[in-house]
């Protein structure tokens, strides 16, 4: 009776042994299938666009760079930038010079020119990007970072 | 003495390179019937003997059977299709253009993959519907209903997956549309998105991700679910003839 009980022991002890066995392996392997999964290098675009020399931008006009994906604004208080994409969904807006809007072509979002949403489903206002000038001179635009709107760049 | 057709396949079946394939062989007796069926490994999935009224146009309007010849076109028509598909960037979109323009029927692949995708997400929803509206999804067949559930986001997920593929303009503002859609998940969205993308933006890492998606991981699940999903009509007691399943 002793030595059936201390076998039955064994046998729980060994299941027991597997099962979590079983389980260390499975969160191991979902630990490595998350970091494999992510890439540790991305070959993406920098985030910081080059808008050229600021005196190519007339004051009160708006104009998108297509590729960098923003707006560079030159109002009367002074530079400051936008970012493109659409709050909504992420597609890429347009400017409408006629109707003094940016409109996205996705969902019918529309914006003014300061970012403010008008009408549509976006639901945040279109980021205002940090904008600054680099030592050549030159407009610099860094996409992945939004400060608070009404900074404006004076140069 | 002539022999018939029937003379010669009856010889051939005799044969002991035949036996030693099909094992049992096909018999004039219901054992031998139901042997052949019992001991073949594609045709076990199915039932030895079926109801005449499941076979009627009224029971299912083959809606599931045709769900199946859309995936088996697409299996076939999507390999061939592989053979001029680079899943990189630019190539995709010169590659899908080349299908059209260049490569002798080409064309007629692509829209027999197209068109055939196209049917078989309204076949598998008419046939999830038909299902529905007869209270064929009741017990003793609530389990393959689920997995008929699973087949539909399959069915989905492919239809998404080789819609990035021609790397057009619609297929690149439609994946990011929907990734975006994505990151609208609680606390781990934008992890989900960036997982699924392989970057933040939709680029060469999300075309070879849906690439390997649309190709390997997800006909390989279908399949899968597929094989289950046959045997347990099998397994329910064939397929739904409506009121009562005691009489025929």
């Amino acid at each position: 009776m002793d030595k059936l009980s201390e076998g039955t022991n064994r046998r729980e002890a060994f299941v027991k042994l597997g099962i979590g066995a079983v389980c260390a392996a499975g969160v191991g392997a979902a630990a490595f299938g998350y970091e494999f999964l992510s890439p540790n290098v991305l070959y993406e675009p920098s985030p910081v666009a080059i808008a050229g020399r600021p005196d190519q931008y007339p004051v009160g006009s708006v104009t998108q760079d297509l590729k960098a994906g923003i707006y560079i604004v030159h109002s009367a208080d002074g530079f400051y930038s936008l970012s493109a994409t659409c709050t909504h969904l992420g597609c890429l807006t347009k400017w409408n010079a006629d109707l003094s809007i940016i409109a996205c072509p996705c969902h019918g979002s529309k914006f003014n020119e300061r970012g403010v949403k008008i009408d549509g489903p976006a639901p945040r206002p279109l980021p205002w990007l940090k904008v600054w000038l680099s030592d050549d001179g030159d407009l610099l635009v860094d996409r992945s970072t939004p400060i608070p709107p009404g900074q404006f760049l004076r140069t | 003495m002539a022999k018939t057709p029937e003379g010669y396949i009856g010889e051939l079946r005799s044969t002991r390179a035949w036996r030693s394939v099909f094992r049992g062989g096909i018999g004039a007796n219901n054992l031998r019937r139901s042997m052949a069926v019992q001991q073949n490994v594609f045709l076990h999935l199915a039932s030895v003997k079926i109801r005449r009224k499941s076979l009627a146009f009224r029971a299912t309007w083959f809606l599931g059977t045709l769900s199946l010849g859309t995936f088996l076109i697409l299996v076939v028509t999507g390999i061939l299709l592989m053979l001029y598909y680079h899943p990189s960037v630019p190539q995709a979109y010169a590659d899908m253009k080349d299908l059209r323009f260049v490569v002798s029927a080409g064309v007629f692949l692509r829209n027999l993959h197209r068109w055939s995708a196209h049917a078989m997400v309204f076949l598998v929803f008419a046939h999830m519907f038909k299902v529905f509206y007869r209270g064929a999804y009741r017990s003793p067949r609530e389990f393959n209903w689920v997995i008929g559930v699973i087949l539909l986001l399959l069915t989905l997920l492919l239809s998404y997956t080789g819609y990035l593929l021609p790397w057009d303009q619609l297929a690149f503002w439609a994946i990011t549309v929907g990734s975006n859609l994505m990151s609208a998940v609680p606390v781990v969205g934008q992890k989900i998105r960036f997982l699924m993308l392989g970057g933040n933006t939709v680029n060469a890492n999300a075309l070879l991700r849906f690439y390997v998606l649309h190709c390997v991981i997800l006909p390989l699940a279908a399949a899968f679910f597929l094989m289950i999903h046959f045997w347990r009509i099998r397994k329910d007691g064939g397929l739904y003839t409506g009121g009562s399943d005691s009489h025929e």
